[in-house]
């Protein structure tokens, strides 16, 4: 990205985000983190090709983005897009939500695209929920379907928008360890290690997990680095999105 | 300054947005008609079964409702008709009275109709509901054509529901027509009632009906589809969009009836 300016999918008028300027490398495992309301959803729908970006320039594997064309439609699939709520498709079950790319783009009946789809439901421990419509789900199995449903195209680039937010600690430790197994290289999906940008509004979990690190506050998009100078960052909401625990108010800091 | 009286201004708001709004339906439906040409291969084996989905929705399941109603339509056209024909001794004249009405008019346009109240509302609350739910960026993440894939089906199906359904309409208010006339001791045989009926139809009027049945399920199912799913609503905005909808689909259906009409008498 060369000075891109993001607006929000929700109103056009609103920039979430300017002057980006940011290369992610094959094999790279990116944290952005924010705040909530800080624009990373935005950031990273701009950033998956639904929305053009409001200025500045935009390739994707050296295409200008977004792409909409069926010509350069194989490049687009390189990338893969899970969003935060899971956004599956309500009067499809599980499995047809997952199955719904290959059978689409691979032209596919059901029974044909059945052993990618079981393997993929088994890999993400949602058999029990195959044949189940996503209103009956809760918000992490939502979230496991659409990152199946995102894999199922063998993207080379995953993008994850805030994957543990909500989480209890067992589900958060399954999703930090399926990511990483995803950047080294999993047998699922299969097409070697994936390139990684997820979004967080809590960094802590992200220690010794995520290699480069960036933050989105106040419409400014800040290259952070690694993991030690995340922790040596002075900066007020670095620490806020480093908190162990919540200041009471007469804890809190006075502003002199 | 001077601001402008309020009646200039009120009407000129209503024609703007009504210009906006069907700048909005032409290009959609432009759109949807160049996705059923361009992408008429891709895919087959999943949107197919959608299209075959969207026939027993809109067409099949319709069919206890039509043959209902056809049979209460007969009754009206005919209840009505005899004792007025009779009075002016022009009874051998039902027939023809049933093939204007019901083939020409009536049939296709309750037809029409009956599939917009229990199909097309449902339509623009399911596509409504989708893209307040963001499941057409989830489409669009997923390199799949939201047109191609919710729409489209969409308007083949109703389509062809609304054709089928018109000429089992049709055939309902014919046969009941001349089953009330005989309940009703109105002295006409059989042969002559359908002798009536096949004089006063022409080769031209089968053909009307085909393409202006066609094209009100055509302008059901865009214009519920274009207020579903292509401007961003909120879940609450839903609603409105439905009444908006069923208004827009009532006023493009009598508009397409009118051209029809013009197109029958300069023939």
């Amino acid at each position: 990205m060369d000075r891109v300016a993001t607006g929000s999918i929700r109103d056009a008028d609103l920039t979430v985000a300017e002057g980006v300027n940011w290369s992610v490398a094959a094999g790279d495992y990116w944290v952005v983190a924010g705040l909530q309301g800080s624009g990373k959803s935005d950031f990273l729908l701009m950033t998956g090709g639904l929305m053009g970006p409001q200025d500045g320039r935009y390739t994707l594997f050296g295409e200008p983005m977004p792409i909409f064309d069926d010509a350069r439609l194989q490049t687009r699939l390189r990338l893969g897009l899970a969003f935060e709520g899971g956004q599956l498709l309500a009067h499809l079950t599980v499995r047809e939500n997952v199955a719904l790319p290959i059978r689409y783009h691979h032209n596919l009946s059901a029974a044909q695209a059945h052993d990618a789809v079981s393997e993929a439901l088994e890999e993400m421990e949602l058999g029990p929920w195959a044949d189940t419509t996503p209103g009956s789900l809760s918000r992490n199995w939502l979230k496991r379907v659409g990152v199946a449903r995102a894999l199922m195209l063998k993207p080379q680039l995953l993008l994850v928008d805030d994957p543990i937010a909500g989480m209890d600690l067992r589900h958060a430790q399954w999703w930090l360890g399926f990511l990483d197994e995803l950047a080294r290289g999993r047998k699922w999906p299969g097409n070697g290690p994936l390139t990684l940008v997820v979004t967080t509004s809590d960094l802590r979990p992200w220690k010794g997990r995520a290699r480069q690190f960036a933050m989105l506050h106040d419409k400014t998009f800040r290259i952070l680095g690694g993991w030690p100078e995340v922790e040596a960052a002075k900066s007020d909401v670095i620490h806020q999105l480093l908190m162990n625990e919540i200041p009471r108010p007469d804890e809190r800091p006075t502003k002199n | 300054m001077r601001t402008p009286p309020f009646r200039a201004d009120f009407f000129g708001r209503k024609l703007f947005r009504f210009l906006l709004t069907l700048k909005g339906l032409g290009s959609f439906a432009l759109i949807t008609l160049g996705v059923m040409i361009t992408r008429f291969n891709q895919a087959g084996r999943l949107v197919r079964p959608l299209l075959l989905r969207e026939i027993m929705r809109s067409g099949v399941r319709l069919l206890p409702m039509f043959l209902f109603v056809s049979f209460a339509l007969g009754l009206l056209i005919i209840g009505q008709s005899v004792s007025w024909l009779t009075r002016v001794g022009a009874i051998n004249y039902l027939g023809s009275i049933m093939a204007i009405v019901v083939v020409r008019e009536l049939g296709p346009l309750l037809a029409a109709l009956l599939v917009l109240a229990r199909v097309g509302t449902a339509n623009v609350i399911e596509l409504g509901t989708s893209r307040a739910l963001g499941e057409v960026e989830a489409l669009e993440a997923l390199g799949i054509d939201p047109v191609h894939y919710l729409v489209v089906p969409r308007v083949v199906g109703m389509a062809i529901s609304v054709f089928s359904l018109t000429v089992y309409l049709i055939l309902g208010a014919l046969i009941s027509g001349y089953l009330w006339a005989f309940i009703q001791d109105v002295p006409l045989r059989p042969s002559d009632y359908f002798r009536q009926l096949a004089n006063s139809l022409q080769s031209l009027d089968f053909v009307l009906l085909t393409f202006k049945t066609l094209g009100f399920g055509f302008i059901i199912s865009v214009v519920t589809s274009y207020h579903g799913l292509a401007q961003p609503l909120r879940l609450e905005e839903v609603s409105s969009a439905t009444v908006r909808a069923v208004a827009q689909s009532i006023i493009a259906c009598l508009l397409l009836d009118a051209l029809f009409i013009i197109a029958y008498l300069a023939t």
